[in-house]
């Protein structure tokens, strides 16, 4: 007899015996499963070397050799250590949790190990890059700089495209606070512990209201039940810098040029200086993330404690932000594990110094022959009805009368000067002549209780109260000599602004087994208030002399409330047979007090899993340890229409003192000014925007779960879209309304790959890669067919007044360029004013222009790698962007222009190619594609683990940000948000040192 | 808690609340009004009245002028301003934004107009218990509506011909129908003759600025004066009756011609302004109306001081075709002053150049006594904007009675006269006098038209009622061609913007000619 057995035992990491494990011998027919004890016995084994391959669903799978001797026993037991990332972890869902292999929607979960490193001050920069559908686009580089959140491309046209974000259980509000560019920077990232995203309607049309652009959920971290008192402290420490700039003409092309093409009077205003303006305003910025946590339990009650403090530097001189945090989160599980609480309580802090920002536009635009202050022979450098030097003998105070900062002047008839108000002003002034402060407040909490009702078994109540206020104060001032404000003699103002947000939930949930199945059913309410409360001031000088009163409300209030309610039903129901065959199906009906009478809208939603993977054909293969197949339709809505409150009601507007109109006079003889009272246009009849999504989703597992992830077909088609349109003159009260008109599509497939490339005891590597196709087409824009319909323009660009760049069209992506097309010469080079005559009639206008690509990106891609050698790691993140196009505006913005009058703005090196003195602002020429590759992120780690004693941890990392930008894009950066590019604030480069030390 | 999904606002007003009073339905008059002046509740932008173009340069005063001067020989404006180009060149089309603007704004006014007219009917004014003397304020501030409202029809007559047609009966959201020129004209006429019945509208200069009887008479004798262009059947006799009735409602010129331009116009100019868009620095703030007028002409030597403001905007020149009428005229007359030749190509050979053509200093925010105006900080005008007045309505009766069926051509030339002799700074002194008319006197005229009235936004109709708008008369650029060059006759009228032929189908097929 030529063959032995195989036996022994799986166990977990408690050294418990695992069921049902599946046991083979690779590359034979032979196995088993294991027992209840975790035992297994696997006989008629050839003799000879073999591998036995241990998996269980949830573990990683094991290889072990073996050698089997003829007619003995070998033994082979071994423990399997919890897959966590993989099928059995709990993925955060509406209202609850889930086992991921019963997800029937498209979810994705984010969690800290695949956050992204290094100077992450916003939470959702945590996962840019990390989640295919999810385009995250921040607004530059500046501290608490805004982003902009698409999933799935937007369902929206007029109305929000913001996903909802619900932190803890509190969701969020998306209205813009005074005082903060980006209200997710009021979160510490540090707190977080989770980031999931739900982009099917299957998955987000519990939350029906709110759930049409995606739902993000995200959870922070809690302490641990029975765990020992855990202390972490991470010190993230780094300097950011400004590596590329707007190619502009330096100063010597800059004369060559104003000497070749420039008026008599033009050419007298040349400097001598050459300044960088570029250059001159930003500086190396050094930025400080310290956070401290204490988590634990204390008796029964686990807890978290944590502090963080961050200060960071804008590369913008005088640009800062200073963020204090704190979070508290209490868990206690009481009464025989019936009751658990979860009490969480979050307070941030931040004080904003905010630098002019418009110094950088300015920088591009200054000319770079002055030099930053009138010099040093007293002679001002500015200009003087187009003469250099001092020749009318001006006074050192005229000279130096803008604080000293040189800027475009004229000497008047009278020999006054007055400042040139078309002129760029000197960027440096702007920076140095502001402060522009804000303090943010932001406290987030909410307590949740869950208990297990007695008597009926699987029957619980959940209650959840929670708040979400927010205080943004600021003042700005502005010296009266600053020639930002020299005219009206600075300013000196505050402003203020108060949201305060409740939530109050409470639903119920059984669980029982029901037929052949596990059947889970939910039904809740739910009740939101948004209060958004505006204070008005008058407007002061720099002195404090008051230069325009106060316009208080028609009711005499120096506050304006704006109130929004959403009151909401809810049910689920899920059906699980067997972990194979997975239903949900959903309902919401939602009320909100922006359409009256009609509050309400009714959201549907069906979903059905087949976990493949269950049944008998694959139940034994380790080449597929995974596949399920999913099927999702959904209706979500869509209300929110940002500061448009109250769309519905027929109301009247008081206007400002400053928009009144004389009537005659009064007794006294002084003019009668009354304030006026508006008749608003209104929409009597407006409803909810719905989203019908179809998603189809497959999961898969190969090789023991070494390469997993998912593949996603989805569309999405928006009806009633709140559109803004144009009404039929005389019709209204104005010319154009919000209505339900008009529906789009958002189709698309996500691929997500995740491999782990090796695993070894000492080396180990895993990669991912996400990838989104999104092709997004308006497919109706009025309300009755509308044939020559040109369609709405929109994307308005710097450089003449209401120029509008892009239009919405039926057929055609959102936001698509409006543009002509440009002729060029023999050399290539554009031809001025010549453009393709496209209509035909003989002459070159508007009729001749068409639409030419879109600002949306065809691909999204991200990906990365994480390696780890020992106790060394090394991750990066890349993310590229393919097929997205951007006007340069700068370029646009770079014609000669004869007819300034004492000045002359800088151009971008782009004159040096077209020459063109006119603007041709609506060539396609300066359409370009903005496809990138960026490297996001690259961190090195080093672990040197339990050094301080058992159980602790310590580690340092050196993290580099922004490392490289590959792209064929002209100017500074293509990703910009809404694809113009009128000068962003530079994203830096950034390198980080970081330390973690936990005992 | 369902009760709470109705919400309204603490801070604003509704219409059962702001009719109850005649106080606060002055407020939505007075709105009426600031139509004209402003382009929104904020001052000078925000929350504005109409969007999809940019708010102050989508204002009603701004537009209207620019449609009406910068089509003309006496006006260019050169920013690049999307299709700002093709309104200078006569080669605008129905995508053309600031065609469109217009006509907004046009409709606007009519349909907040309309509102107003809707809620203070009698039968609501009792509804709402209303009382007497608020119930005898309301029913003059209802025929003030209707006059407005009349105005705004009229530019539509004007600058489009036919349109679509709401008043109070119609009701909001639903599309309204198409009324020919003919069918405009009609209605506003009727409703000229009838929405002062019962003597309910102020007497002239009563009260400056409001919409009174005498601006109701201008508006007629405009109308009539143009109704063989609008309507082709001479009314010129009916304009001579109803300049008459202005010109014997105890107007006077105003002694200095400048002073009519000028911040402190609302009473210096207040004897001889019949109806003013009334501007102030610091209580009604626009960027388009006044502020536009003063600033767009300043730039290079004509320096922001010398207008009372902060700076120039370096846009608005004239073409020589003007200022070849203006300075041919004896050497006493004032009114040459206001061109300003210094440092500038006296011809336009380029439209997007400010050195391009003579620049006028005609709108300034000085004082007749060479103060700024009230806003210290220099951006935004005290000057109104005269948009009737006595000079205007002297010439129409002087032009009505050259046109009417048996022309009075000795009290014509002694209106011109009368004008003329203003313009040398002494009412009394007839040194700037026309000896006499040349053949039927409609030139003299015409050209005295040129001179009084330049730049005050009346020149598109003046020209087209003395046939020299599409041909017979060129100016540089016109039609596109450097030199100048006819167009076809269609460009006399607008097109419907393409924007509401979508939004409207009862106006598909009435597409003016030629667009």
């Amino acid at each position: 007899q030529s063959t032995g057995s195989v036996s022994g035992r799986v166990t977990d990491s408690k050294n418990e015996g695992i069921p049902g494990a599946t046991v083979l011998i690779e590359g034979t027919s032979l196995g088993s499963s294991s027992s209840v004890d975790g035992t297994y016995s696997i006989q008629n084994v050839p003799a000879g070397p073999h591998t036995v391959v241990i998996s269980f669903v949830g573990y990683n799978a094991v290889r072990r050799p073996v050698t089997v001797v003829a007619g003995q026993n070998a033994e082979v037991s071994t423990g399997l250590t919890e897959n966590t990332t993989q099928l059995a972890e709990a993925v955060v869902v509406g209202y609850g949790s889930q086992r991921r292999q019963d997800l029937t929607g498209a979810v994705e979960q984010i969690s800290e190990k695949q956050f992204v490193k290094g100077q992450v001050t916003n939470p959702e920069q945590l996962v840019q890059g990390k989640v295919a559908g999810v385009q995250i686009t921040t607004g530059g580089g500046a501290p608490g700089s805004n982003s902009q959140i698409l999933i799935r491309g937007g369902s929206s046209l007029s109305a929000s495209n913001s996903p909802l974000i619900i932190i803890d259980g509190v969701p969020v509000d998306n209205t813009s606070l005074a005082g903060v560019s980006n209200p997710l920077s009021l979160i510490n990232p540090n707190d977080i512990e989770s980031i999931t995203v739900l982009k099917d309607a299957s998955s987000t049309a519990i939350y029906g209201v709110r759930a049409s652009n995606g739902v993000i959920l995200v959870t922070t971290k809690k302490g641990l039940q029975g765990d020992a008192m855990h202390v972490n402290v991470s010190s993230q420490n780094s300097v950011a810098s400004a590596y590329k700039y707007v190619p502009v003409l330096s100063a010597d092309d800059y004369r060559a040029v104003v000497n070749q093409y420039g008026s008599a009077s033009q050419k007298a205003t040349l400097g001598k200086a050459s300044t960088d303006w570029q250059k001159e305003i930003f500086r190396p910025a050094f930025s400080s993330d310290n956070n401290v946590s204490v988590s634990g339990s204390a008796g029964a009650i686990p807890y978290r404690v944590s502090g963080g403090y961050l200060s960071q530097q804008g590369i913008l001189k005088r640009n800062d932000l200073k963020r204090f945090s704190g979070a508290l989160n209490l868990s206690p599980v009481l009464l025989d594990g019936k009751l658990r609480v979860n009490l969480n309580v979050k307070g941030t802090w931040i004080d904003n110094n905010f630098s002019d920002q418009s110094a950088v536009g300015n920088a591009v635009s200054f000319d770079p022959t002055q030099p930053i202050t009138v010099d040093a022979t007293g002679a001002p450098t500015a200009i003087y009805n187009g003469a250099a030097g001092n020749p009318f003998g001006l006074t050192n105070a005229q000279i130096s009368r803008y604080g000293g900062y040189t800027e475009f002047s004229q000497l008047n008839d009278d020999k006054t000067i007055s400042l040139n108000t078309l002129s760029p002003r000197n960027p440096i002034g702007l920076i140095n002549q502001s402060r522009n402060r804000s303090t943010v407040k932001r406290s987030i909490g909410n307590l949740q209780l869950d208990y297990k009702l007695p008597f009926i078994d699987g029957l619980s109540a959940n209650l959840n109260m929670g708040y979400d206020i927010q205080r943004g104060r600021g003042t700005t001032f502005v010296p009266a000599e600053a020639a930002s404000n020299f005219n009206r003699q600075g300013v000196n103002n505050i402003y203020a602004q108060d949201l305060n947000n409740t939530i109050l939930e409470a639903y119920g949930k059984y669980e029982h087994t029901v037929g052949p199945g596990r059947l889970e059913l939910l039904a809740g309410y739910s009740y939101q208030r948004f209060e958004n409360r505006n204070y008005v001031f008058a407007d002061y000088r720099a002195n404090g002399t008051e230069l325009n009163p106060v316009s208080l409300s028609y009711s005499n209030q120096d506050t304006y409330l704006n109130t929004n309610v959403l009151v909401s039903y809810y049910t689920r129901l899920n059906y699980n047979i067997q972990d194979k065959y997975l239903f949900t199906g959903t309902f919401r009906a939602d009320g909100t007090s922006r359409f009256s009478p009609n509050h309400f809208g009714y959201f549907p939603s069906g979903a059905f899993a087949w976990r493949i993977k269950g049944e008998e054909f694959l139940k034994n293969s380790t080449a597929i340890s995974d596949l399920k197949l999913r099927v999702g339709y959904g209706k979500t809505g869509q209300q929110d229409l940002g500061g448009n409150y109250y769309p519905f009601l027929a109301n009247l507007t008081l206007s400002n003192l400053s928009a009144s109109y004389q009537l005659g006079y009064n007794a006294d003889g002084t003019p009668r000014y009354i304030r006026t009272l508006r008749a608003d246009q209104y929409n009597a009849n407006i409803t909810w925007e719905t989203t019908t999504t179809y998603n189809v989703g497959l999961d898969y597992g190969f090789f023991g779960g070494r390469f997993y992830g998912s593949v996603d077909l989805y569309n999405r088609k928006t009806e009633d879209l709140l559109n803004f349109v144009n009404i039929s003159a005389g019709s209204g009260l104005s010319n154009g309304g919000t209505y339900n008109v008009g529906s789009l599509t958002n189709k698309g497939v996500e691929v997500i790959a995740n491999v782990d490339a090796v695993k070894g005891d000492r080396f180990n590597l895993t990669v991912n890669a996400n990838a989104t196709f999104n092709q997004n087409r308006l497919t109706k824009l009025t309300g009755a067919d509308a044939p020559g319909d040109l369609g709405q323009p929109t994307g308005g660009i710097s450089g003449g007044v209401g120029n509008n760049i892009q239009i919405n069209t039926v057929g055609y992506a959102s936001n698509t360029f409006y543009v002509n097309q440009q002729v060029y010469g023999t050399d290539g080079k554009p031809l001025q004013g010549i453009y393709v005559d496209r209509s035909g009639d003989g002459t070159i206008d508007s009729k001749d222009r068409y639409r030419y690509k879109s600002s949306r990106p065809t691909v999204i891609l991200g990906g990365g790698a994480n390696m780890t050698y020992q106790k060394l790691s090394l991750a990066f993140t890349l993310r590229a962007n393919l097929g997205n196009y951007v006007y340069n505006n700068v370029r646009s913005n770079s014609f000669y222009d004869i007819s300034t009058n004492g000045f002359v703005p800088n151009r971008n090196r782009e004159f040096l190619d077209s020459r063109f003195n006119a603007a041709q602002y609506f060539s396609d020429y300066f359409v370009e594609n903005g496809s990138f590759l960026r490297m996001e992120n690259l961190t090195l780690g080093y672990n040197f683990g339990e050094i301080i004693r058992k159980g602790s941890n310590v580690s340092v990392s050196l993290a580099a940000q922004n490392l490289f930008l590959i792209t064929n894009y002209k100017g500074l950066d293509p990703e910009v948000i809404g694809g113009i590019d009128n000068t962003i604030y530079p994203r830096p480069r950034t390198f980080t040192v970081g330390i973690n030390v936990g005992i | 808690c369902n009760k709470d999904l109705d919400q309204i606002p603490s801070y604003s007003a509704n219409a059962e609340v702001v009719y109850k009073t005649a106080a606060s339905a002055e407020q939505v008059l007075a709105r009426l009004y600031a139509t004209f002046a402003v382009s929104g509740q904020t001052g000078p932008a925000g929350s504005p009245d109409i969007s999809g173009i940019d708010e102050g340069f989508s204002n009603y005063l701004r537009q209207y002028w620019q449609l009406q001067e910068i089509t003309t020989d006496e006006a260019i404006l050169g920013w690049n301003d999307g299709n700002l180009i093709y309104v200078n060149t006569l080669q605008w089309n129905a995508d053309n934004e600031f065609v469109r603007a217009t006509y907004d704004r046009i409709f606007y006014e009519i349909g907040l107009c309309n509102e107003f007219i809707r809620q203070t009917t009698d039968a609501r004014l009792s509804e709402r218990g209303v009382t007497d003397s608020d119930a005898k304020l309301i029913r003059q501030y209802r025929a003030e509506a209707r006059l407005l409202r009349a105005l705004s029809y009229w530019h539509a007559i004007d600058l489009f011909g036919g349109g679509p047609f709401t008043d109070e009966n119609s009701a909001l959201g639903v599309n309204p129908p198409y009324y020919t020129r003919q069918q405009l004209f009609t209605y506003v006429e009727n409703e000229l003759k009838n929405l002062d019945k019962g003597k309910v509208l102020l007497n002239p200069r009563q009260v400056y600025g409001r919409a009174d009887r005498a601006m109701r008479w201008t508006l007629q004798s405009k109308l009539y004066l143009n109704a063989k262009v609008y309507t082709n059947t001479d009314r010129s006799a009916d304009a001579v009756v109803y300049a008459d009735s202005v010109i014997n409602a105890g107007y006077t010129l105003t002694p200095t011609y400048a002073n009519l331009f000028l911040a402190d116009n609302n009473t210096t100019g207040a004897n001889e302004i019949i109806f003013p868009i009334t501007f102030d620095g610091l209580r009604t703030k626009t960027y388009g109306g006044m502020t536009y007028l003063v600033h767009a002409a300043v730039g290079r030597a004509v320096s922001a001081s010398s207008a009372g403001i902060n700076g120039g905007w370096a846009g608005l020149r004239a073409k020589p075709q003007l200022t070849s009428i203006i300075n041919n005229t004896s050497a006493t007359d004032s009114r040459k002053d206001m061109v300003f030749t210094r440092g500038q190509n006296p011809n336009v050979d380029t439209i997007g150049v400010f050195s391009s053509g003579p620049l006028i200093t005609k709108y300034r925010n000085v004082t007749s006594g060479g103060k700024p105006g009230s806003d210290t900080v220099g951006d935004f005008p005290d000057t109104d904007f005269p948009m009737f007045r006595l000079a205007d309505v002297l010439l129409i009766k002087a032009e009505g009675l050259l046109r009417k069926a048996s022309p009075d051509k000795t009290t014509a030339l002694a209106l011109i006269n009368q004008v003329r002799a203003r313009a040398t700074g002494n009412l009394s002194s007839h040194t700037n006098d026309l000896p006499a008319l040349t053949g039927d006197g409609l030139d003299d005229v015409f050209n005295e038209r040129t001179r009084e009235l330049f730049w005050e936004g009346q020149r598109r109709t003046d020209l087209i009622r003395f046939g020299k708008f599409t041909s017979n008369y060129n100016w540089p650029f016109k039609g596109g061609v450097k030199a100048g060059a006819d167009v076809p006759a269609t460009r006399a009228l607008f097109p419907l913007p393409t924007t509401d032929l979508v939004a409207n189908p009862n106006l598909a097929g009435h597409q003016n000619p030629g667009y």
